[in-house]
C-alpha cells in the first residue's frame, strides 16, 4: 500500500470524475507543473492504485434497457466445482461482473439485457444450465450512483 | 436506440477492451484508416454514446481490504422512505455505490473498509442508524472472479 497526500487524493478524484483530462488539464485542476502531474498518475499506476481506463457508454442508447443483478447459490449435493462454474458463467457475453461471494448466495452477477424478454432468454437458455446452479435471485436495476467512496473523505 | 453500423461496433468493441489505444493502435485494430476512426470516436462521443472515460481504482492498493455489499430492504409503509434513504445513505463517505432494485431488494449499498474493525464501526455507528430499514442482508467479497463491463455489441 502507497502512501498517498491530499495532491494524489485529487489527482484520484479529477480522473474519477474525468478520465479523458489531458496532462495539462489535469496539472492546471491539481496546481501543478504538467511533468510533475505526469509523474504522480505514473506512480500511482506503477502501484497500482490506478488498474486501467474504461469507457462509460450510454447503455440504453446502445439498445440495452435492462440490468439485472442475480444472486446464485450453488448445490452442496454432488461437489460442485467452483472452476467449472466460473468457466461458463464468463463465457456469456451478457454477464458483466461475477462476484465470488460469502453471505445467502455464492457468487453475484450483473447481467445486461436488450430487454426483459432477451433477459428472460439469457437465464433460461444460459443461467439456469450452468452447471452446479441450485437458487437464482433476481433483482432489475433502477437506479445507480457511483460515488468516490473513501478517496473523498479519509485524510490520514 | 442509436443506428450504428459495423465499423462503429468494432471501433466500440475495441475501445471497450481497452480505453488507451491511440488512433493509430485503434486503426490497426479494427482495419481502418486511424484519422477516419478517430472522426468516428468523436462523432460517438458527440452523440452521447460514449458518455465519459473513467479510471478504475483499486481500494485495496489504498488499504481498504474489505468491500461488503448490503442489501437492504425497506419498510415501504413510509411513502418517502426511498428518498429519506438513499438521501441519508450518500452521507456516509465509506458508501462508494448506491443502486436501486425492483425485485426482492429494494437497494444495494457497496462498503468499503480498511478492515473487519473497521467495517464493524460503520456497519454500527452508520449503517444500522440509516432510516426505515425493514431488512439486511450482506455479501462479502472473496474475489472479483470478472469485471469485464464490455457491452455484447
Amino acid at each position: 500500500m502507497i502512501d498517498l497526500d491530499d495532491i494524489d487524493r485529487a489527482i484520484l478524484r479529477a480522473l474519477q470524475n474525468d478520465g479523458s483530462l489531458s496532462a495539462a488539464a489535469l496539472a492546471k485542476k491539481v496546481d501543478l507543473s504538467q511533468p510533475a502531474a505526469w509523474r504522480r498518475v505514473k506512480r500511482l499506476e506503477t502501484a497500482g492504485v490506478i488498474l486501467g481506463r474504461r469507457l462509460v457508454l450510454d447503455k440504453a442508447r446502445l439498445g440495452f434497457d435492462v440490468t439485472v443483478f442475480l444472486g446464485i447459490k450453488l448445490g452442496t449435493k454432488g461437489r460442485v466445482s467452483l472452476e467449472d462454474f466460473e468457466r461458463a458463467i464468463i463465457a456469456i457475453p451478457e454477464v458483466q461482473l461475477v462476484q465470488h461471494v460469502l453471505g445467502l448466495y455464492d457468487y453475484r452477477v450483473k447481467v445486461v439485457a436488450r430487454n426483459l424478454a432477451d433477459f428472460e432468454r439469457v437465464l433460461r437458455r444460459r443461467i439456469m444450465s450452468l452447471p452446479g446452479v441450485a437458487n437464482v435471485e433476481a433483482n432489475v436495476l433502477l437506479s445507480e450512483v457511483r460515488r468516490h467512496g473513501p478517496l473523498g473523505a479519509y485524510n490520514e | 436506440m442509436q443506428k450504428l453500423d459495423d465499423l462503429d461496433r468494432r471501433i466500440l468493441r475495441a475501445l471497450q477492451d481497452d480505453a488507451t489505444l491511440t488512433a493509430a493502435q485503434l486503426g490497426a485494430r479494427v482495419n481502418y484508416a486511424p484519422a477516419s476512426c478517430w472522426r468516428r470516436v468523436e462523432r460517438l462521443e458527440r452523440d452521447g454514446i460514449i458518455t465519459a472515460r473513467r479510471i478504475v481504482i483499486d481500494p485495496k492498493a489504498l488499504g481498504y481490504e474489505v468491500e461488503v455489499s448490503l442489501r437492504i430492504t425497506l419498510d415501504k409503509t413510509q411513502s418517502n422512505a426511498f428518498d429519506l434513504f438513499v438521501a441519508a445513505a450518500h452521507e456516509i463517505p465509506e458508501v462508494n455505490e448506491i443502486q436501486t432494485f425492483l425485485g426482492r431488494v429494494d437497494v444495494r449499498l457497496n462498503v468499503l473498509a480498511r478492515d473487519m474493525t473497521h467495517y464493524q464501526q460503520i456497519y454500527r455507528t452508520r449503517i444500522l442508524k440509516l432510516p426505515h430499514i425493514a431488512d439486511i442482508e450482506a455479501l462479502m467479497l472473496i474475489s472479483n472472479v470478472l469485471e469485464r463491463e464490455v457491452l455484447p455489441i
